[in-house]
């Protein structure tokens, strides 16, 4: 090819300068460094004190021990099985495929509150309730639900607080109550909604217990109109008679709360209805310590049985991450600001505990596990 | 006879501008997501359909490049470059595919919906399985930061043939044409 024809490339220009390449040098090390310090900064390396989802995870275990293989926090449960029957009531709030007049499978988890996964079963301690249901059209639906009727604490913040100031004193074993002392005094929602919860004790057993959502999500209908809403899963069956009381029946039953549930579900299903509590405009959507009016319209979406139980280590339903933004089209989170960093910390928990090898749990296939006929 | 060709055909420069601004967009959004709370939700829905797409388009610009003819390596661009050139584009194609079969994989692996938009959700394409949810998830990490390195290495060549040895390998890229000979006087000032 002639010279005329072969591509150039300008690099018959005059030469740079010696300072005019170092110039360019130093411009393109800027460059460089801007980019590298941008992903720093948005990776949270600038500011060490803030915030992060491994926080939680940490924080649970500052309390409670490490227990590799376990949740770090409702680290002690059952698995169960069963399903949710729509009566179709809820279509009027939601298009999602659950509330058609259908039938739902659900998998669940009954669980304690902390991250111990060998603790004694106490009355006060707080339950949990875990479910997944799956419509027809493969649609799935994640809640993790408390038998509380608020929720202590209203921020991401003051939850990790909190949770600080109950972190055993390395010199006495137990928690220093003037740090729980002054996170009180400095968060008066805290105390407001722990009277509330005083006001409505734990019913005898997990079968007998109200299990409520606390967070606020937004329904939205076929027709495009947003409601929000709150819900709650309301026993059918109450307390038996000749179940343990709040007391344990032995001194060393320490799993008695879930022994009483396994009974039960053993001889026959347990029922609780969905209610969906329909919020009005004005209604704190973003403040799980604020109740809303006991005059609050609730609809009945439909039954949930829960008919078998099984025990985490024979349940692929324990490898579940309950994350209440695992939501069907029809569900979308409010502004609670509890709901993002929910799912933003189960999932950090979630993944330490995937890749840690678990030792069997409190609750054995031996206890739980019904025999096939 | 026709000048030679200096460019990358336009459909390989469009997906280049169009990926290289999704890439940059993921690292960024992925970086920020796994250390926030608030924002942890509508970062972490975003990146599954940006994720996807990805996908798609890496489909798409690896038949491209199959089928297209390549501008070749300026004289500027010693063998030895040339071989971290090309081993360097291998591994962000390889990347393209990985990143985002592999998010697929551990969201599959831990039983997450694979949620896009709306209704959509894309199928399970592995067991349910927790050790293998976890090797997915460091993987995705570890690669994520190969990435950024390997993206940091490609700008700064860039930069450096542009800005020092001034050779008009940029014009290879740009959306715009640009034709042999033309580099002297496009590049103005440079």
């Amino acid at each position: 090819m002639s010279a005329t024809h072969q591509p150039t490339y300008g690099t018959d220009r005059a030469p740079l300068s010696r300072g005019q390449t170092l110039a360019r040098q130093a411009l393109i090390a800027a460059m460089l460094a801007a980019v590298v310090g941008t992903f720093v900064y948005l990776g949270g390396w600038l500011t060490p004190h803030d915030l992060t989802p491994g926080k939680f995870a940490d924080a649970f275990q500052a309390v409670d021990g490490v227990h590799p293989g376990f949740r770090r926090n409702h680290a002690k449960g059952v698995c169960v099985s069963g399903y949710f029957e729509s009566n179709g009531n809820g279509v009027v709030l939601s298009k999602a495929a659950v509330f058609q007049p259908t039938k739902s499978q659900v998998v669940g988890r009954f669980s304690l509150s902390g991250g111990m996964p060998f603790q004694a079963d106490k009355p006060g301690q707080i339950r949990g309730l875990g479910l997944q249901l799956t419509t027809m059209d493969g649609q799935v639906w994640r809640t993790a639900m408390v038998n509380l009727p608020v929720f202590p604490v209203n921020t991401p913040q003051a939850f990790y607080d909190r949770l600080l100031a109950s972190v055993p004193d390395p010199a006495t074993g137990k928690p220093d109550p003037a740090k729980m002392k002054a996170f009180l005094a400095s968060h008066p929602e805290t105390t407001a909604a722990i009277e509330i919860i005083k006001r409505h004790p734990p019913s005898p057993g997990f079968g007998d217990s109200e299990f409520h959502s606390l967070n606020a999500f937004v329904f939205t209908n076929a027709q495009g109109a947003s409601t929000p809403v709150r819900w709650v899963l309301a026993p059918v069956q109450s307390a038996p008679a000749i179940e343990p009381t709040t007391q344990p029946a032995r001194a060393d039953d320490a799993n008695y709360l879930f022994e009483g549930l396994i009974a039960r579900v053993h001889r026959q299903p347990l029922q609780w209805h969905l209610m969906l509590i329909v919020g009005q405009a004005g209604d704190p959507t973003n403040d799980a310590t604020l109740p809303w009016p006991d005059s609050r319209q609730q609809i009945d979406a439909g039954i949930l049985t829960v008919d078998q139980v099984q025990s985490e280590d024979s349940s692929p339903t324990a490898l579940l991450n309950f994350d209440p933004l695992v939501l069907p089209d029809g569900i979308a989170p409010s502004d609670d600001p509890l709901l993002s960093a929910r799912s933003a910390a189960y999932s950090a928990s979630f993944t330490r505990r995937s890749g840690e090898h678990k030792p069997p749990s409190a609750i054995t296939p031996a206890d739980a596990d019904q025999s096939k006929s | 006879m026709p000048a030679p060709r200096i460019q990358f055909t336009m459909p390989m420069r469009v997906l280049h501008w169009l990926m290289a601004a999704l890439v940059l967009s993921m690292l960024c959004i992925g970086v920020t997501m796994v250390a926030s709370i608030g924002n942890y939700h509508v970062l972490v829905s975003l990146h599954r359909p940006l994720g996807i797409a990805i996908l798609a388009l890496a489909c798409v610009r690896l038949a491209t490049r199959i089928f297209s003819p390549l501008p070749p390596f300026p004289p500027t661009v010693p063998p030895r470059e040339r071989l971290m050139a090309t081993a360097s584009e291998c591994l962000m194609y390889t990347l393209l595919f990985a990143m985002p079969l592999i998010g697929w994989g551990m969201l599959s692996a831990a039983r997450y919906p694979v949620a896009m938009f709306g209704s959509l959700r894309l199928p399970y394409i592995l067991p349910h399985n927790a050790m293998l949810y976890w090797w997915l998830r460091q993987a995705h990490t570890v690669l994520a930061y190969l990435f950024f390195i390997t993206f940091l290495a490609h700008f700064g060549a860039v930069l450096f043939h542009t800005l020092i040895v001034r050779d008009g390998l940029l014009l290879r890229m740009v959306p715009w044409r640009a034709r042999s000979g033309s580099a002297a006087s496009s590049n103005h000032e440079l």
